[in-house]
């Protein structure tokens, strides 16, 4: 009875996962069209998945070995079943791998089982309790389905009533597992994420060595304003590429997202996970009320909703999402670093933040004041942009407009406005003077990188920015570009190229470590150095770490006066953000706390003295928390104090007359 | 609040940052604006008389107009008689304008003048138009110190807007870039002034200075936040008109206005 139930059930599975499969093809087509190299995608499809996917998965080893085993087993019990079951090719080797791969599945699933007995808040529940439950009946039922055909058992071994029961246990398997996979079940996250990773719109992520980090590709991708007819952003879900609304429906809502996101943290009401929900919820029609994980902080479940072909923010009354959760976001990345799917959160945000700024003007709280001030000034705060170089009056700077070429071309960025940014630009100018490196600043002829107009959706401003700063600096002869700003450097690295602005850009850790490595700096001890208790740790900028995957350098060059750091728990790849980033200041959404007092928080619980930080944001964000606090100093700061400065003027013997013979010069 | 058979025009001119000098929209016209699309939505008029292809005036449109109707000038041509012309053939029942231009002369005479060649009233000053019915509009004005004087005017008026108006939205570029820019010919009239006047650098107008003789933190909030207390003036009611003016000329005499 099972040899001719069996293959109908299976059929009539597959059939079904057929249709759904196009349905769901159906519901991604709704997308706008991108390019995208099908063929080759499909070919590193089983690389991506198998290599870089499960590198993000290695993170958390419990997950991706019980992964491996559940998804291994998994796949070769489904091809060997249509094979054994399907086709009915009773072999007794088949039947032994079979009966393999299914026991590798059920053991695998036990563990998905273990975990999900008390499962941690960032995972979702409904459907996802039912899983582990589906794994282990498919496993056990083909299982025991395929004893008699692997020789163990006799054929006509228990008779209808267990043929009833595995008919029973093989429905739901196959439901759950066949074509749950399409119409949109839990193991959705199987198809769309294998399509996903084929069709990424970042397939620069995946090269070799294999790490997928999120860091290789950061730069954000240009609207192209050129063409009237493009939409400025992304207003309803159907104005996203269609490999984009893949990549939403490929989430696991394996929550990793969620816990890392400090606006989540923060209370802010913004969840990663939930968002990418609410897109496949656009992208399908429908409401949120058949999500089962954690909300938007402070959001009830069940009161949004909408479809592909209605706005994602409403103005009058609740849409899709609120405008105040995309404003939330930080931009920080940590949700794209720490994504197993390898989806693109941060893009997504801008996407729709474009829309609402562009073609609603309606950036929150002090965004357009920024905004009208970066396009009068050219720098955010609205300053008089004749003051840029105040701050170096007394420094008697190389000007290129003097010089012409450079080796160094030393971008100021517009801390140059800010008295505490200040002392960090001066640390460094003294460094680079005494490894008597050649350079030259912009001067009054620099502007704003663009940066903060571009997170803010602002991509009308923040091009007319490039392209002027792209001009001028194409005037220059220069081979590198150093700044103390990571976003600066970010966005001359990795955001100026598709506007035909190509340069080597250093962030002044890179650059300094190389200095210490061709001994261009005579550096002492820290006074750090010789403590025993107290001691110094390092706030990775995310705009230097999880953008450009620098976390070295700084570390190095600390450790080159002496310092050994001491890490928090959330460094590297997972520190966490000061706050700073993305305009988040600007638009200053309210949460139950703030994110700096939170990184601070970090900060202290390894009870040192001195924090290093490498980033302006990072310096003001972490300096505005209240005191008692470790003082919060620029790594250029660091290695100016123990810099040895000899042989400046060998022949001026005492302090006094050579500072005076240096202000003749 | 918004009358379907309300017709509003707002004059917008092309404002200069005052620390970049960058072009610009203006900052109390942008406001005027803003009042407008209040009382009648998109269906406001926004005027410019002026250079049509001058990129600034795009940031009127993106605060959400459909379009801008410039009336083209050249440079150094007088905007007053163009201007009356067309408000007077416009049906119009009330005309905002920012109270002093950024750029060019920037006397701020432009709404007194207007209305004396309309003949229509003037309103300094205005925050809020509140209703209006039967030919009168009931209006609010700023006076100093956030204080509110409410007047009832007879239509059509012009009310030109400073920084106590509500302030402009965000400018968009998406609208910014579609909003269309309609030209009008219209005869151009030199200004005078522009021949025999030449332009020089203003002068911060002096101030007069506030002696504060307090000693206690608290004092000094008091005496910075008090209402300025008038000091020997003098309240005329029911005077002849010629009465009135003589106590205003002796004031400005007084005060080293008129010399
Ligand atoms: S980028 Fe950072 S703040 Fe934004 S959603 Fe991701 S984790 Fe949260
Ligand atoms: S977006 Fe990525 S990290 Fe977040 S829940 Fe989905 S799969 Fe997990």
């Amino acid at each position: 009875m099972l040899n001719t139930l069996l293959p109908i059930l299976l059929f009539t599975a597959l059939a079904l996962a057929v249709l759904g499969a196009c349905r769901r093809v159906m519901l991604w087509r709704q997308g706008r069209p991108t390019h995208v190299d099908l063929l080759r995608g499909l070919l590193a499809m089983p690389r991506r998945y198998l290599v870089d996917l499960h590198h993000v998965v290695e993170r958390d080893r419990y997950m991706s070995r019980t992964h491996v085993a559940t998804a291994g087993g998994f796949v070769l019990a489904a091809v060997l079943a249509v094979l054994v079951h399907g086709f009915g090719l009773h072999n007794r080797l088949l039947g032994w791998a079979l009966l393999a791969a299914t026991a590798c599945m059920f053991i695998g699933a036990l563990f998905v089982a273990k975990r999900r007995r008390n499962p941690p808040a960032r995972l979702s529940k409904g459907p996802w309790m039912r899983l582990p439950k589906s794994l282990l009946m498919f496993s056990a039922s083909f299982f025991i389905a395929t004893l008699p055909i692997a020789g163990i058992l006799p054929d006509d071994f228990g008779g209808w009533v267990l043929a009833a029961v595995l008919t029973v246990g093989v429905v739901w398997g196959v439901s759950e597992l066949f074509f749950g996979m399409t119409w949109g079940g839990p193991m959705k996250h199987a198809f769309a994420g294998a399509l996903h990773l084929a069709f990424h719109r970042r397939p620069e992520r995946f090269r070799t060595p294999f790490n997928a980090s999120a860091a290789r590709s950061s730069g954000l991708k240009a609207l192209d304003l050129g063409d009237a007819t493009a939409p400025l952003g992304v207003e309803k879900p159907k104005d996203f590429t269609w490999n984009q609304l893949l990549g939403f429906d490929s989430c696991v809502q394996c929550g990793r997202c969620e816990a890392m996101c400090p606006a989540y943290a923060a209370g802010q009401p913004l969840n990663p996970k939930k968002l990418i929900q609410d897109m496949v919820i656009g992208m399908a029609g429908g409401t949120d009320a058949r999500y089962f994980g954690s909300p938007y902080p402070g959001k009830p479940i069940g009161e949004h909703g909408g479809n592909a072909h209605s706005p994602i923010v409403s103005f009058e009354g609740k849409a899709l999402v609120d405008a105040e959760t995309l404003w939330s976001c930080t931009t920080c990345r940590a949700c794209v670093e720490e994504c197993p799917m390898m989806i693109e959160h941060v893009d997504a945000i801008v996407d729709m933040r474009r829309h609402l700024t562009l073609e609603k003007g309606a950036t929150p709280n002090k965004g357009a004041e920024v905004l009208d001030n970066l396009i009068a000034t050219d720098n955010p705060n609205g300053f008089n942009p004749v003051n840029r170089m105040n701050w170096a009056a007394d420094l008697d700077l190389p000007l290129m407009a003097e010089k012409h070429h450079a080796d160094v071309l030393f971008w100021v960025g517009d801390g140059a406005f800010d008295m505490r940014n200040q002392r960090t630009l001066r640390a460094f100018v003294k460094v680079l003077k005494a490894a008597k490196v050649d350079f030259a600043v912009l001067g009054l002829e620099e502007r704003d990188s663009g940066d903060v107009a571009r997170r803010l959706g602002d991509e009308a401003t923040f091009q007319q920015l490039a392209r002027r700063n792209i001009g001028t600096l194409s005037r220059y002869r220069f081979n590198r570009i150093v700044t103390c700003d990571p976003h600066s450097f970010h966005v001359l690295r990795n955001e100026y190229g598709a506007l035909g602005g190509t340069y080597t850009v250093f962030h002044h850790s890179t650059f300094l470590a190389e200095l210490i490595d061709a001994q261009m700096l005579k550096l002492g001890q820290h006074p750090l150095a010789l403590q025993t208790s107290g001691g110094l740790t390092y706030h990775d900028p995310c705009y230097l770490g999880r953008y450009n995957g620098e976390y070295e350098a700084p570390r190095k060059v600390l450790k080159a006066i002496g310092i050994e750091v001491r890490e928090m728990e959330r460094s590297g790849f997972r520190a966490r953000c000061c706050g700073g980033g993305g305009g988040a200041p600007i638009t200053d959404i309210p949460g139950v706390q703030r994110i700096p007092d939170m990184r601070m928080a970090d900060i202290k619980t390894t009870g040192v003295e001195v924090v290093a930080v490498g980033c302006p944001q990072c310096t003001a964000m972490l300096e505005g928390v209240v005191a008692p606090r470790p003082e919060v100093r620029d790594i250029a700061e660091l290695v100016a104090e123990v810099l040895i400065e000899s042989s400046v003027a060998p022949a001026k013997p005492s302090a006094t007359p050579r500072r005076k013979a240096e202000e003749v010069l | 609040m918004s009358d379907a058979l309300l017709d509003v025009i707002t004059l917008v001119s092309v404002g200069s940052h005052p620390m970049s000098a960058r072009a610009r929209r203006a900052e109390q016209d942008a406001r005027a604006v803003e009042l407008g699309l209040h009382l009648v939505g998109d269906r406001l008029t926004v005027l410019h008389a002026g250079n049509p292809y001058e990129e600034s005036l795009r940031a009127y449109l993106g605060m959400g107009l459909p379009a801008l109707h410039v009336l083209e000038q050249p440079k150094g041509a007088d905007a007053l008689p163009v201007l009356a012309n067309y408000l007077q053939e416009a049906h119009v029942q009330v005309v905002l304008t920012g109270t002093q231009a950024e750029t060019g002369e920037g006397s701020g005479m432009l709404p007194y003048l207007l209305a004396e060649a309309l003949g229509w009233p003037l309103v300094v000053g205005l925050a809020d138009v509140e209703s209006v019915e039967a030919g009168y509009a009931q209006v609010l004005q700023a006076l100093p110190r956030g204080q509110r004087r409410r007047l009832k005017v007879r239509l059509p008026f012009i009310g030109s807007v400073d920084n106590a108006a509500p302030a402009a939205r965000q400018s968009a570029f998406g609208p910014a870039r579609r909003g269309e820019i309609t030209l009008e010919d219209v005869e151009v009239v030199d200004d005078l002034l522009w021949h025999e006047a030449a332009l020089q650098p203003a002068r911060p107008r002096p101030k007069r200075l506030k002696v504060i003789k307090a000693k206690t933190a608290a004092d000094r909030f008091r005496a910075a936040t008090a209402k300025a207390t008038g000091e020997g003036g003098q309240i005329l009611r029911d005077v002849s008109p010629q009465a009135g003016a003589e106590a205003i000329f002796k004031v400005l005499c007084e005060e080293g206005v008129i010399r």
